[in-house]
């Protein structure tokens, strides 16, 4: 009986690692809930949003980020977005902007469906995790001007 | 806005019927070579720091050289590698009987296969960049100028369809950057409108030449997109939509990138 629930547990445990996509609701153009139900960590968020490897957003995002040589410049600046935007309004940007900008080129982040030729390296992952997206939203927020 | 995107989708029509709606007009076209340093256009310039003038010389070497069971050089046939002048701008292009458009170093495996009863040279080994960089040399600073053959049509457009086609985890498209952002910066790269003038290419980054074929490759892997194989009919439409594309514009080759 205990053996049997200890082989259960470790049966269950690639698919509680394999980072289940939460459900969100999207109203009008905001997420307003968190995706993991806590409030993000700023300090972690930036970290990520620098990280060329991760989060990506420099290659075309320039921010305030000094200590990052080489930012791109086809993206709107990341300067002020927090006070430009709402935090409901950049979980959706983040997640999955071709919901209100068909042409987008911003990656969709939380998004693994409706997708073409996905490297088998990164299929049926999103971008970043959950938890990873509500750091970068948190950091976004903090950005006021 | 739109009235200039209308513009440019009339001006491409008019300069040439088959050329996609997406061509820029000629006079915005600009080469790669006019965003890199002074130092670097310097060493793509002079015949003796191009790097990729090692893969010329040994191409050189090896068009002269008897080849498989028929035991003929390129040069039995052809004469000079100097005959060669205006082969690569028209590339790729319909061969003899072959069902489908091939680029130049398909065009050349042919010749080792069916004339020299030789192996074909697997993609981007030294051999088929020595054959390929010394064919293209002989067509430097000539037009690029694909075939008036019609049979290229449905070709030219699947390559104006990938080339639109968003694609990988980045969900990007071809176009995205190098027809909605070129001049941009992505990072420290500034972002080219992508003319296929300088293949094969010396990439300080590959420390090697490299062809057409593995920049596109690069790219889909930067998009994070399953890359195809090399050789798969979708570079070759790719290859002929860019051509279509860039269609006038003098060949660099072997030109450098960083």
């Amino acid at each position: 009986m205990l053996l049997g629930a200890i082989v259960a547990a470790l049966l269950a445990t690639p698919a509680l690692a394999a980072d289940p996509r939460r459900p969100y609701v999207v109203n009008g153009d905001e997420i307003k809930a968190s995706l993991t139900g806590r409030a993000g960590d700023p300090a972690r968020g930036r970290a990520i949003v620098a990280n060329r490897q991760v989060g990506l957003c420099l290659l075309c995002h320039t921010g305030p980020i000094p200590e990052e040589r080489f930012q791109g410049d086809l993206a709107p600046d990341l300067g002020g977005a927090g006070g430009r935007w709402t935090e409901g309004q950049l979980r959706l940007r983040v997640v999955d902007a071709e919901r209100f900008n068909p042409t987008t080129i911003m990656p969709p982040y939380f998004r693994t469906e409706k997708l073409a030729r996905v490297a088998k390296a990164f299929a049926d992952k999103p971008i970043l995790s959950a938890e990873q997206i509500e750091d970068v939203v948190a950091y976004l927020a903090t950005l006021k001007d | 806005m739109s009235l200039g995107s209308a513009g440019h989708v009339l001006l491409g029509l008019l300069v040439s019927l088959t050329a996609p709606a997406l061509a820029q007009a000629p006079g915005e076209r600009r080469s790669g070579y006019h965003d890199m340093s002074p130092s670097l256009q310097a060493m793509q310039d002079d015949e003796i720091a191009n790097p990729g003038m090692l893969w010329v010389l040994d191409g050189e070497a090896m068009w002269n050289r008897k080849q498989g069971a028929a035991a003929k050089s390129c040069a039995d046939c052809h004469g000079a590698v100097s005959t060669m002048a205006g082969v690569a701008a028209r590339y790729p292009a319909f061969s003899g009987a072959n069902p489908r458009p091939v680029d130049l170093a398909q065009r050349i495996n042919l010749c080792r296969t069916d004339n020299q009863k030789a192996d074909a040279y697997p993609y981007e080994s030294k051999e088929l960049l020595s054959l390929t960089a010394v064919v293209t040399r002989q067509s430097k600073d000539l037009p690029i100028a694909p075939p008036a053959d019609p049979r290229l049509a449905p070709f030219v457009a699947a390559g104006a369809d990938l080339f639109t086609q968003r694609q990988g985890q980045l969900n990007l498209s071809c176009a995205q950057c190098h027809e909605d952002n070129a001049g941009r910066k992505l990072a420290a790269a500034t972002i080219p409108q992508a003319h296929p003038i300088g293949y094969p290419i010396y990439r300080l980054e590959w420390q090697s030449l490299g062809s057409l074929q593995r920049r596109l490759r690069n790219c889909l892997i930067g998009m994070r997109a399953e890359p195809y194989a090399y050789g798969a009919d979708e570079y070759v439409a790719l290859e002929l939509y860019l051509a279509s594309r860039a269609r006038g514009m003098p060949i660099e080759a072997p030109g450098v990138r960083p």
